[in-house]
């Protein structure tokens, strides 16, 4: 839904016109905010800073609820973060605040790692928004933005000047994310102090390059109080959920025996600075900044890091589709192939495997003719045996025929003896 | 403190009041957090921006469209096409011309573009008329589409989406014609239609009321979905007000970019021998409705549904015609991770 600047001076082609008559399209900006009002708003806020120095009573101050949270340990192994949700509504306007706090920042023994799961974190919220930005059926209006809109940075109140720590943390994000240094527990330094605190801290921003968030001057109703505002940066806050009665009023302030510092009196901090800053003028200015300087940066590195050029080496505009076909073909020339030696693979072993098989095979048919041989013997040698057993039979009865034929004749002759002996 | 831009100084109800009433005491000057305070900040941004409009006003030759985009933005944003020869006055094709104005009122800037469409329904073969229009339309969607997917992209892609199509119907006083009905049907599924009876005049009430039924019934029955779409409603108060529109449209209009003095005030009008027709008289003819839905109640409504529905259908039939075609868009939420894994 974006509309493009309109010149103040006519631009070729388009005439300004003057109207004749109330036409009613000044209620345009009131349609505008309306549909946003239904919409709601989302704001991101990510608070860095060392484990103790009041991220999350700052959060509870500058919102003036009591966000759940516990106090984290010091002995943290790595750096991590943790998000939390919020709904918010003041009059009609609803707010869907996330707020991220490192946890263990700054008391690792070595913390050279340390900003790297920050921005790691940066980039995811980055990722998923471009992820959801390319999908074919997207649906942008209604996706819950999550990234990081405004980074607050904790600075102790040493009052000489950054830790080496803030310095490399702070140049590894200032292209990713609005940063706004705030120096925190300013109760504990004085006034003189504070000033030249204050100007050893932008001097060395400065000498090191880190481009911190710097609240815009385009526009004439808040250019002047933003104007104002950058000549206080870093905000010395304080912050407290506690109340104390000052007067006849009740506060939130905090309590010492030597006097009651007072989080909304601004001789005693800056907090009411911060407050309107962050939230009453430029609440929108941090939103639009994060979209289109910071996150299409983040967009234009990742796709060229992924090959896609707008132009290619003819200095041709090349379109995406282009690019992705190229890529494409790429990617199925690239899964051909690990097919294909797959494939081979698969080809081999089984060649192996029949082989394998064939062999044994081969061993078996021989142990069959071997078995096969010697039963073929042993039913010869019997065959052999039948056959003499078979004689000895035949010749035992031929014998045994013989001499009853024998017996039988003499009995016939006997008897015929003894015949011829009565006779 | 040190208050911002707020509208207005009500002290808004603690947001510390969702978890319940703070003790006692008058603490409510300090419970205000300021978050709404953005609303200031939008307006702001928004009236720095400037706004767009690009309308496109469809409708045979003779039927007033140059006459109602004067009178809704009363001024000459399109010029009357009185031609001077025979031979110029019937294109041979339909042409889309476009011409763009800057217009302030109130500190608020916007870019009017109104397109029109000479020579539409002109022909003796009116075949396929909706072709170069609907054409037009998809080109705006493609020339946003291709700036939208540069690796190199403007802060602010110009929109030239065409937000509105206002399409004007002869008032014959019986049913719509083919041509309307095959036009409507096709464009209503990639821009915003907005059907008005033109030369209203012509009509008596009674006749217009039976128009004005027919035409519902015959758009109901083809299937035709105009502005505002029933589908498109967000919620029931949403519905309600839809409801009231839809039971209006088509709006019967009369253009005049003429005063004249009735009862003592300057009106816009046209003045006949039996009386003079007022153009913002309810009484006579739908043109404040017509104008208060275009331009005061529902512009943004309007644009939304072009940016967020008809441009999202239009980019997702594309991309997806280019995956089975040559070029796989597609692939890319896949295709970047297997990028990552390779």
């Amino acid at each position: 839904m974006a509309s493009s600047d309109v010149a103040r001076h006519p631009d070729k082609g388009v005439r300004p016109l003057s109207l004749a008559g109330h036409v009613g399209f000044d209620s345009l900006p009131d349609q505008l905010v309306n549909k946003s009002i239904c919409q709601g708003f989302c704001f991101n806020i990510l608070c860095i800073g060392e484990t103790g120095i009041g991220k999350s009573t700052l959060m509870d101050t500058l919102f003036n609820t009591n966000f759940e949270n516990f106090e984290s340990s010091h002995f943290e192994p790595q750096v991590k973060l943790r998000a939390q949700t919020y709904d918010l509504q003041e009059s009609n306007v609803r707010l869907r605040l996330t707020v991220v706090n490192t946890v263990g920042f700054g008391d690792q023994m070595n913390k050279q790692e340390s900003y790297q799961p920050v921005v790691d974190y940066i980039d995811r919220q980055f990722e998923s928004y471009l992820q959801e930005e390319l999908k074919i059926k997207r649906s942008l209006h209604n996706y819950h933005d999550s990234r990081v809109h405004a980074c607050l940075y904790f600075i102790s109140p040493s009052g000489h000047s950054l830790k080496s720590l803030d310095l490399v943390t702070m140049k590894k994000l200032d292209s990713k994310v609005n940063i706004i240094p705030v120096i925190a527990k300013a109760d504990t330094i004085s006034k003189s102090e504070l000033h030249k605190f204050k100007i050893k801290i932008m001097s060395e921003l400065v000498s090191n390059g880190v481009q911190i968030y710097q609240f815009p001057l385009d526009d004439e109703t808040v250019a002047k109080v933003n104007t104002t505002m950058n000549g206080h940066l870093p905000f010395a806050v304080v912050g407290s959920t506690e109340e104390v009665s000052v007067g006849n009023k009740m506060v939130k302030a905090r309590q010492y025996p030597w006097g009651v510092v007072q989080v909304e009196n601004e001789n005693h901090c800056d907090f009411v600075k911060l407050r309107e800053m962050l939230i009453c003028v430029n609440m929108e200015d941090l939103r639009e900044q994060t979209h289109t300087r910071h996150y299409e940066l983040y967009r234009r590195c990742k796709l060229e890091e992924m090959g896609f050029k707008d132009t290619d080496p003819e200095c041709k505009p090349v379109s995406l589709q282009q690019t992705y076909e190229a890529k494409r073909q790429e990617f199925l020339v690239e899964l051909q192939k690990r097919e294909d030696e797959m494939r081979q693979m698969f080809v081999q072993r089984v060649k192996e495997k029949e082989a394998e098989l064939k062999d044994a095979e081969r061993e078996l048919q021989g142990r069959f003719e071997q078995l096969k041989r010697l039963h073929a013997d042993e039913k010869a040698a019997l065959e052999e045996k039948k056959r003499m057993f078979e004689d000895d039979q035949s010749s035992f009865s031929k014998r045994r025929a013989a001499a009853q034929l024998l017996q039988a004749q003499s009995l016939t002759a006997n008897g015929k003896k003894d015949k011829d002996r009565k006779k | 403190m040190s208050e911002a831009v707020v509208p207005d100084a009500l002290v808004s109800p603690a947001v510390g009041s969702m978890y319940g009433e703070k003790a006692g005491g008058p603490t409510v000057d300090f419970s205000y957090v300021g978050i709404d305070a953005i609303l200031e900040q939008m307006r702001r941004k928004a009236m720095k921006q400037g706004f767009e409009l690009n309308i496109m006003v469809v409708g045979q030759s003779g039927l007033g469209k140059s006459t109602l985009m004067n009178t809704l933005f009363k001024s000459k944003v399109s010029r009357k096409s009185v031609l001077a020869t025979a031979q110029e006055k019937i294109p041979k094709t339909i042409e889309i011309k476009s011409i763009s104005h800057d217009i302030e009122e109130k500190g608020v800037r916007m870019k009017l573009t109104v397109i029109d469409t000479p020579g539409f329904g002109d022909q003796i073969n009116n075949e396929n008329c909706w072709q170069p229009i609907m054409k037009f339309i998809n080109d705006q969607y493609e020339a946003y589409l291709q700036e939208e997917i540069n690796i190199n992209r403007k802060k602010r892609i110009p929109d030239s989406r065409v937000h509105c199509c206002i399409y004007f119907i002869p008032p014959t006083g019986h049913c719509l014609r083919p041509l309307d009905v095959e036009f409507m049907r096709r464009l209503s599924k990639v821009v915003n239609i907005v059907p008005v009876i033109a030369k209203a005049d012509t009509l008596t009430l009674e006749e217009r009321d039976f128009f004005k039924k027919k035409i519902r019934e015959e758009l109901r029955a083809n299937g035709i979905d105009v502005y505002p779409q029933k589908e498109f409603d967000e919620d029931a108060e949403d519905r309600m007000i839809n409801e009231k529109i839809r039971e209006m449209i088509p709006f019967a209009v009369v253009g005049s970019d003429q005063e004249y003095q009735v009862n003592g005030r300057r009106l816009l009008g046209r003045k006949t021998k039996w009386g003079t027709i007022e153009v913002e008289n309810i009484a006579h003819c739908e043109f404040a409705y017509l104008r208060d839905l275009l331009i005061r109640t529902h512009m943004q409504n309007i644009k939304d549904i072009t940016s967020s529905i008809h441009y999202e259908m239009y980019r997702v039939r594309r991309l997806n015609e280019n995956n089975t075609a040559v070029a796989h868009a597609n692939g890319i939420p896949e295709h970047h991770l297997a990028a990552h894994e390779m």
